[in-house]
């Protein structure tokens, strides 16, 4: 995990308008304001955030899948270099080989007319890696035994699959291109808990045996600080905080963070969460209160924050921080 | 006191593919004030439970002779499987027992206002009369932490958040005093930080309105925040029972055990998640014997895939359905 970062995101912005016509101007949702981001080659690197935070269409401005609206995202997976906002169409064909992406709902992402083998297939026909059937087919078995799916599976519609594994069906999809940037968006989200173990972990070694380097989007934080080594939290289309796992979850910084981790249920029943508890809900994106997006919320907002948006800086090594007061309020955290 | 007490609870359902058991052999009681917990996977039979306690299952759901559900209520107990008519049944739809759902946009009827839908259902369950039903109702929607309450009553279920929807539909439900409240998944659709307000508004209202709870969900951390008592169910069968502490702490069953080890703990990152290992069966190819013989570690030939296994009783008040635990307790 050393050298250029596979993607590099600078000052991004992904913004869609929505409404307007007869009625009066539209308006503008700000997705994604603002965002500078490294993710390190290799690494296994989370995204989380609640509804409405902007994770999804930054996963999907990363694979040039949303519109960039303003900013510069750099690709660079050490063969080729891309900067997404001004990328050809061309390349563009090249980039959907080495960037890839898996669904959250495995019911949703198959098609029920294909076999298990036309579906992981199909991406590699379309872009015309293989040239013949017999080529196909060879890394169709490859990627398929490495998904854990054996060739018996091949032949079968996936109607005929669980769960999970019609999620290692979509995953051997998303891989058959030999991709070196997976976005994974909620990929367990739909598994029951007895399953979704299982496909963590395929995910983790397929991670090491192919080089890979994952984003990985989720909701749920247990899940998170499990598989992942470097973690990024979004609010209202910002980033807030982003550090190593164990950094994030030992010490995190901003209030936002703070509050989604005590909000997990814990398991141990005599475990009464003493941290904040947040009042209200995420506001619209359509609307985003001025200065820190988090003040409406926040137990900690003074004067500045209504004011002025807090920005992304350093607050010890590889831990960068959104928030006027972080400093502030580690040292009242320490003390008490 | 008891409640309402389940016994015997089978459900079928009839359809194209075959006969479909969701719900074997289950049994259960509720205490006033209490939270049971009933907890399992997808196809584990919980909703078709608590859809039982109201009779709410569609048409080709049939019950097995032997289901009985008692349910106690001031003017005496109710059989709720003797209940015949539309009539009768609103005793227990909405009336003693009310149910939330997951989805709460799927339980407004979208073109009426918020303030209308609780209104009608007061007046017909508490026999009240407008102008107090909507007293009643706008004070509800306040109780639940909804701002603006009045202006509130007056909006449609797609003017509100997620969050708001959630609460409004809590407070509907709450508004006609049920003895019993059956959640279903009602955190599951809300982002973290709401579920955590949700959790709380609803052990508050049971400590202040002292009714029961069935709280259905997949997810053991909001089990061991809420429940007292807990049903662990897989493939329709409940396998284990017990306090919560006990369950969480002491898991007894094999499956129970296997969840737990599935289930990533923010208290131990370095624990490595060890999945169940193979998927669940479908419900149409119930496996034969103890349901979990298929994915069980422990999991004994000729004598799991041969007979149902019944319940154990670990410690008084904890019990488990499975062989080897029964083998263990015999051995020590």
């Amino acid at each position: 995990m050393s050298g250029k970062p596979i993607i590099a995101a600078r000052d991004l912005a992904v913004h869609f308008p929505i409404g307007g016509g007869l009625f009066g101007p539209k308006a503008i949702v700000q997705a994604v304001e603002g965002v500078s981001l490294d993710i390190p080659k290799g690494s296994f690197f989370g995204l989380v955030g609640e509804s409405g935070s902007g994770k999804t269409t930054l996963g999907r401005a990363l694979l040039k899948a949303a519109p960039i609206t303003r900013g510069q995202v750099m690709f660079d997976d050490g063969e080729v270099s891309y900067d997404l906002a001004r990328i050809s169409r061309r390349e563009i064909r090249d980039y959907r080989k080495r960037a890839q992406l898996i669904f959250q709902d495995p019911y949703a992402a198959l098609s029920p007319r294909m076999t298990v083998r036309d579906i992981i297939a199909e991406p590699i026909e379309v872009m015309g890696i293989t040239k013949t059937r017999e080529a196909t087919d060879r890394r169709v078995r490859e990627i398929a035994a490495k998904c854990r799916l054996n060739l018996e599976h091949l032949r079968r519609f996936p109607h005929a699959f669980s769960g999970g594994q019609r999620q290692r069906i979509s995953i051997a999809r998303a891989l058959v291109s030999s991709p070196r940037f997976v976005v994974a968006d909620e990929a367990v989200a739909a598994l029951d808990v007895s399953i979704q173990a299982d496909v963590l972990n395929l995910l983790k070694e397929l991670k090491r045996d192919l080089g890979l380097t994952i984003l990985f989007i989720s909701h749920d934080l247990s899940v998170v600080a499990h598989i992942c080594d470097r973690v990024a939290v979004m609010y209202l289309g910002r980033l807030v905080e982003t550090a190593p796992t164990r950094a994030l979850f030992a010490r995190p910084r901003h209030p936002y963070t703070k509050a989604l981790l005590s909000a997990i249920p814990s398991l141990d029943p005599d475990h009464r969460s003493s941290a904040q508890k947040l009042e209200g809900e995420i506001p619209s994106p359509t609307s985003p209160p001025p200065g820190c997006k988090f003040q409406t919320r926040c137990p900690h907002a003074i004067d500045i924050c209504r004011r002025e948006e807090p920005r992304l800086e350093h607050s010890d090594a590889e831990h960068d921080v959104a928030c006027h007061r972080w400093q502030e309020l580690a040292k009242t955290l320490s003390t008490a | 006191m008891t409640l309402i007490k389940v016994e015997n609870l089978t459900v079928e359902f009839g359809t194209d593919e075959g006969r479909i058991v969701a719900v074997d052999d289950v049994s259960f009681e509720i205490e006033p004030g209490k939270v049971m917990g009933l907890v399992g996977e997808s196809g584990s039979g919980k909703s078709v439970t608590a859809k039982a306690l109201m009779r709410l299952n569609p048409d080709n759901a049939s019950y097995g002779p032997r289901s009985r559900i008692t349910l106690q209520l001031d003017s005496g107990s109710v059989d709720v499987f003797s209940l015949k008519s539309t009539r009768d049944m609103r005793i227990v739809r909405g009336g003693s027992v009310s149910m939330i759902f997951q989805e709460p946009m799927a339980s407004f009827a979208p073109a009426i206002t918020i303030g209308s839908q609780m209104v009608e259902q007061l007046m017909l369950h508490r026999d009240m009369t407008r102008r107090e039903a909507r007293e009643l109702s706008i004070e509800m929607l306040g109780r639940v932490g909804i701002s603006e309450a009045a202006k509130r009553f007056d909006q449609y279920a797609f003017e509100l958040s997620g969050g708001m929807r959630q609460r409004a539909m809590i407070a509907m439900a709450l508004s006609t005093r049920p003895k019993l409240l059956i959640a279903d998944e009602p955190t599951t659709a809300l982002d973290v930080t709401i579920q955590a307000q949700v959790i709380d508004l609803m052990k508050d209202l049971v400590a202040e309105f002292g009714m029961g709870i069935v709280f259905i969900t997949h997810d053991l951390g909001v089990i061991a925040q809420t429940a007292d008592m807990v049903a662990v169910m897989y493939l329709g069968r409940i396998v284990e029972y017990g306090p919560v502490r006990e369950v969480i702490r002491n898991p007894a069953h094999p499956y129970t055990q296997g969840l737990l080890r599935a289930l990533p703990d923010l208290g131990d990152l370095d624990a490595r998640l060890t999945p169940v290992p193979g998927d669940i069966p479908s419900p149409l190819e119930r496996p034969a014997g103890c349901v979990f013989h298929t994915r069980c570690p422990r999991f004994m030939p000729g004598r799991c895939d041969a007979a149902v296994p019944g319940m154990t009783t670990v410690k008084p008040g904890h019990t488990a359905a499975c062989f080897a635990v029964e083998d263990a307790l015999v051995a020590a």
